[in-house]
């Protein structure tokens, strides 16, 4: 078994029942918590359409806060978009997809992914930059952070440099680049990672707490 | 003993003229990757080389690489070079049999110790030797006797190689390769499902021209032909690059030419020769005749997944699998709540 085998096969696949069994583990461990007994009156019945507003205006900047979070958000923006058309909008991707959801979608040429790809690297290497050098953020910041970086940049660089060759041979570029992504799929239910799942469950768990307290959202 | 003519010679005999006969030198050189100077000394070697023994063992094989090197449309000078050597042992073509087919090898490695070429299409069974004989004698037996005194072994075909297709899973016949076997003497892969007949008799011009053979990958392969992958030289990547891609063999994008990435083609992971020496005197290869490239100068071709399954598809074993990860998930988030709720339960009574 050479090393493209391997990390289409068994590293792959091994990566694969960890982020499902993973990714299962910490939303059924966190669902399935006892809700916190609320004495209160509650103000509102805090339903669904709760959950979803705060799911949607969390997505934006409160006004006060605009001027100053206006470089890391951007640069966020950039990051996760970016991310997300490299993974979603590249037809080898799409096929790797459409092999086990059995249907695929349009893609973009690689030229466009190409650049998209480079722009996700620059903005992760400012946010980076940014964590490194401001003081608080520093102070906050964990191994966790630092390597949940690495493991999202990294599939993004290896998938980059396979056009550019830079000396190697395409099938050991490809077998690094998914062994990259296997990496990142064993990491995401384990880490800060994690958020790629528990973003909206968290945010609209918040929404129907807050507005059955009263407060506006 | 008779002096056996020079190859220059036999192609004079063959009405190969000195314009088509240096048109050829000079695809040698291209393909080579040596530079212009060196096609007066190509020509200049071959002419004057005298006839190399060659001594052909077919074991676990098709007959497919002797069909590509011997069956060409019309005659070319591939062809004719490929006439001047001294095929002295070939049991597919030679008139002999039996004892005297073995005489004339014994008699071919006796007069050339040191010197001849062993070429050798089809994989060697080690499981029982007598899964595969001729007259009598294994094929692991008959390689090792004919080895020993040639100068070069040649692995003709993914067969020889690799192992080929005798050797796919579960092989049963412990189909081995050349290279598995030969450890003493220097041996050349030159593998394709059949090779590139170009690609055997440019093997044999450098042999004839330098007297040394080519540079070699990491197979075994001479980098001259399996240096880049078809995907870098062929002519549908543009398309590749634009996205464009032939969804099924009849859509519009298969009429109009677009990538076969998606209907499985190993292009970009196979080594060889195929897109820019084409098959069938430059006619076409696989993928101009709307064909995936199916990888097979590669090891393993026939086990690396379907043939029609696109390369960047994950292997990720069967849903049931999945589902039993996903079982395993909520056994562990079920526990992982109780041990929470315990905690909460304890912190609520010492609140």
């Amino acid at each position: 078994m050479d090393l493209l085998e391997f990390a289409r096969g068994p590293a792959l696949q091994w990566a694969a029942y960890i982020l499902v069994a993973g990714t299962i583990w910490r939303l059924v461990g966190i669902l399935l918590l006892k809700e916190k007994p609320d004495f209160s009156e509650p103000r509102a019945r805090g339903g669904l359409g709760a959950a979803l507003k705060v799911i949607y205006t969390r997505s934006f900047t409160a006004t006060p806060f605009k001027k100053a979070t206006l470089y890391p958000k951007m640069l966020a923006y950039v990051q996760h978009l970016g991310l997300f058309a490299v993974v979603l909008l590249f037809v080898p991707h799409i096929v790797f997809f459409e092999g086990f959801l059995g249907f695929g979608w349009p893609g973009l040429p690689n030229n466009a992914i190409y650049l998209l790809g480079v722009a996700m690297v620059v903005a992760s290497i400012a946010l980076l930059v940014r964590r490194l050098t401001s003081p608080v953020l520093k102070l906050i910041s964990n191994f966790d952070d630092y390597f949940s970086w690495f493991v999202s940049v990294l599939p993004i660089v290896t998938g980059l440099i396979i056009p550019l060759r830079l000396g190697l041979r395409y099938e050991t570029l490809l077998a690094i680049h998914i062994l990259s992504v296997a990496l990142l799929m064993i990491w995401l239910p384990f880490g800060k990672l994690g958020h790629a799942f528990l973003v909206f469950v968290t945010r609209g768990t918040t929404g129907m707490v807050f507005e059955r307290r009263g407060a506006k959202t | 003993m008779k002096k056996s003519p020079t190859v220059g010679e036999i192609l004079q005999a063959k009405g190969v003229s000195r314009r088509g006969f240096l048109k050829y030198c000079a695809t040698t050189a291209s393909i080579l990757a040596l530079p212009p100077s060196m096609i007066p000394r190509i020509a200049e070697a071959i002419e004057q080389a005298r006839r190399p023994s060659v001594i052909w063992l077919s074991f676990q094989e098709c007959t497919g690489c002797t069909e590509s090197l011997t069956r060409s449309a019309s005659p070319t000078v591939e062809g004719l070079i490929f006439d001047a050597i001294s095929l002295d042992y070939h049991h597919t073509l030679q008139a002999a049999a039996g004892d005297q087919a073995e005489a004339a090898r014994h008699a071919a490695m006796e007069e050339n110790d040191g010197g001849y070429l062993v070429l050798v299409d089809g994989s060697i069974p080690m499981g029982n030797p007598g899964y595969s004989t001729i007259a009598g004698i294994s094929n692991v037996d008959m390689l090792k006797e004919t080895a020993a005194g040639a100068a070069a072994v040649v692995a003709i075909g993914s067969c020889a190689a690799f192992g080929g297709i005798p050797g796919a899973d579960p092989n049963p016949t412990g189909a081995m390769s050349v290279r598995d076997l030969i450890k003493d003497k220097p041996v050349i892969n030159v593998p394709g499902c059949p090779p590139i007949p170009t690609v055997m008799t440019a093997v044999l011009a450098q042999f004839l021209t330098f007297d040394t053979l080519p540079e070699l990958d990491k197979h075994g392969r001479p980098m001259a032909f399996y240096g880049t992958t078809i995907h870098d030289r062929c002519y549908r990547r543009p398309f590749y690059e634009q996205g464009k891609f032939a969804e099924t063999f009849d859509d519009k994008g298969a009429k109009a030419g677009w990538c076969l990435y998606k209907l499985g083609c190993k292009g970009p992971i196979t080594y060889n020769a195929c897109a820019t020496a084409k098959w069938n005197s430059g006619t076409s290869f696989p993928i101009e005749a709307g064909h995936p490239c199916l990888g097979c100068s590669e090891p393993n071709f026939w086990d690396k997944g379907g043939f029609y399954e696109p390369l960047s598809t994950g292997q990720f074993g069967s849903g049931a699998q999945l589902a039993g990860a996903a079982a395993a998930g909520v056994a562990l988030g079920a526990l992982a709540a109780a041990a929470g709720r315990r905690r909460q339960a304890k912190f609520t009574q010492e609140g």
